[in-house]
């Protein structure tokens, strides 16, 4: 069957079943109800701390084929994803499939699971190093199903994404299972991702590296939901889990791309009292928010609240009044986990907050502006972020969907050309996030607008930004860096791509190596 | 025109490319190419390089190319300078 966006995909797909297809933003909304939790009680004089991961699994009985979830505040520094395969690997346990909010480069140890049939299944929001490679070459029997940070938060309150155990990475946690992620040597600040794994899986197990007497102070997810507490010396490496600062990039076509985003933003009028940002870490993103800050101090504009990962660029405009809140999922520099742990407007959202599609409203909702980023995005405004050019999974949609649906305006900003591969294409090669949620694309050459914004066409009209079509857009990068040939891909199915309702978007079928 | 010795041009920096030219026997050429961009502009850069080789009238060489996505313009003129400073 083809999806509304002209996608090819199979009504049934091997080790993922039934394929509901994509509608629309919106279409698969309405009355929706959550999954009830099974849990045993614990009693008064019950203990929950547990000295080894082998303790814990003597006393927990995992079975070949549960599901296991984690979730990725530490980053490329997480140890504990790896440390619990390995124990399972060595106790002999085939086919567990592992739901990973995020996987990285460190957690390259998977892929000798996936060869030895230990993990038969993924389940994540972003996936990149040798992990993405193995999987895009087909090593793992079942398609990886790829949702967004508020897909994730969905799938599993819904009961859709069923977690036998839940393993949630502590930097802190006392012992009767009250955790947050602003103490101890591997403080990493807000612990949004964690909280619907904490809730909804049958058991919920905290590894912690700073055991505190009960009870912990914050407490960001609560001892209600936490079966046990395993203390082990080190559940992540500092330098791996957050970055020292955040700094603005300095290159001149970032910069130029960056300054003619904020005066996209000024002409669509969202610049004013009460208004709301979103903006990603990397270095284009970060040089929009230090432009709109330049714009909102002339007009002397207070917004209501920035929100997603916080950076510490973010920090600084909540400390110089410019926003009156933050909303953190994430923190992803030591500038925000301190602010995160002693500034009161620095708020903690779980991700079902920042971006389920079936609550009663997340915070996308809003959202006046977003900045993306962008892999390729094609004549239709579909963006990918999922595959690299090799057509290898190298990332995945994270918040990109969830915002892009919630926001007011929503602007990808990129370069027209990244080493000769012109960004703009016909057909990307997987959609992540739908054109309708898409408002307007800016590189260094030329902004095009999407023709759905007739609105916003005209309000840039009266501007001096260089207004062109997508389609001249991608003709002036054509000319100047040729026409690339297509990827070529076979028909087997890699990775299924979920849209935050879902359904199924499109998928990443195996390419030819 | 008769390469006489080992040269090189260009560097390893994005959208750059590295030649390095050697002798070869008369009517031998030889051409190794790596890219980050193979898949989708590969034969477009041999076509680049051995256009350029055929218009100095070089004919024997062996071409070490390391691409990193450099264009068009730049690629010949790569070639250019590096066939230049082997003769």
């Amino acid at each position: 069957m083809k999806n509304l966006l002209g996608r090819e995909i199979p009504d049934y797909i091997d080790g993922y079943g039934q394929v509901k297809p994509f509608q629309g933003s919106f279409s698969n909304c309405g009355v929706k109800t959550r999954s009830a939790v099974k849990l045993t009680s614990v009693l008064p004089n019950d203990q929950k701390v547990l000295s080894s991961l082998d303790d814990l699994f003597d006393k927990l009985k995992i079975t070949d084929g549960m599901t296991l979830s984690f979730h990725h505040h530490l980053r490329n520094g997480d140890y504990v994803l790896n440390m619990v395969m390995e124990k399972l690997a060595a106790r002999g346990l085939k086919g567990l499939t592992v739901a990973a909010s995020s996987i990285f480069p460190i957690h390259a140890p998977l892929v000798k699971h996936m060869e030895t049939g230990v993990v038969t299944g993924l389940i994540t929001n972003y996936l990149s190093g040798p992990v993405a490679e193995a999987v895009s070459r087909g090593r793992l029997p079942k398609p990886v199903i790829m949702q967004t940070h508020g897909g994730r938060a969905r799938a599993i309150e819904s009961g859709n994404l069923k977690i036998d155990v839940a393993f949630l990475a502590a930097p802190t946690a006392d012992t009767y299972g009250n955790i947050n992620g602003v103490y101890g040597k591997s403080a990493c600040g807000s612990l949004g991702y964690a909280v619907a794994d904490a809730e909804y899986a049958n058991i919920t197990v905290a590894i912690t590296d700073h055991l505190v007497p009960y009870p912990a102070n914050p407490i960001e997810i609560s001892q209600v939901y936490v079966d046990y507490v395993v203390k082990i010396d080190s559940i992540g490496d500092p330098q791996g889990i957050v970055s020292g600062t955040t700094k603005i990039t300095k290159d001149p076509v970032a910069l130029i791309i960056a300054k003619r985003a904020a005066q996209l933003i000024k002409a669509s009028g969202l610049v004013r009292e009460g208004m709301s940002f979103q903006t990603g870490a990397g270095g284009t993103s970060l040089a929009v928010a230090a432009e709109l800050k330049k714009i909102m101090q002339d007009e002397e504009v207070v917004g209501s609240f920035a929100s997603g990962g916080i950076t510490g660029y973010l920090v600084e405009m909540l400390e110089e009044g410019l926003f009156r809140s933050l909303l953190d999922v994430q923190c992803f520099d030591l500038k925000a986990v301190e602010s995160y742990r002693d500034n009161l407007s620095h708020q903690f959202m779980s991700a079902s907050m920042y971006g389920n599609p079936h609550t009663k409203g997340a915070v996308v909702n809003n959202l006046d502006i977003m900045i993306l980023g962008a892999t390729e995005i094609d004549l239709d405004f579909n963006v990918n972020v999922t595959t690299g050019s090799s057509g290898v999974i190298m990332g995945g949609s994270g918040g990109h969907s969830d915002t892009a649906a919630g926001s007011k305006l929503a602007i990808v900003v990129t370069n027209l050309m990244k080493a000769r591969l012109p960004i703009i294409r016909d057909k990307v090669l997987t959609i992540t996030t739908p054109g309708e949620s898409i408002d307007a694309v800016v590189t260094e050459r030329g902004i095009a607008v999407n023709p759905r914004r007739l609105d916003l066409l005209e309000q840039l009209s009266r501007t001096q930004l260089p207004l062109m079509t997508i389609e001249e857009l991608k003709q002036l990068a054509e000319k100047i860096t040729g026409i690339p040939k297509p990827i070529e891909t076979l028909e087997e199915i890699v990775a299924v791509i979920e849209y935050r309702d879902g359904t199924v978007i499109d998928v990443v079928r195996k390419v030819k190596m | 025109m008769k390469i006489t010795k080992v040269a090189k041009a260009g560097t390893l920096e994005s959208n750059d490319i590295l030649i390095m030219v050697s002798p070869k026997d008369q009517g031998i050429i030889e051409l190794d190419l790596e890219s980050i961009v193979m898949q989708q502009f590969g034969e477009v850069i041999k076509q680049v390089i051995l256009h350029k080789v055929q218009e100095m009238g070089v004919e024997g060489v062996s071409i070490k190319a390391q691409d990193r996505g450099a264009l068009d313009c730049t690629i010949a003129a790569r070639v250019e300078t590096a066939l230049n400073r082997a003769i």
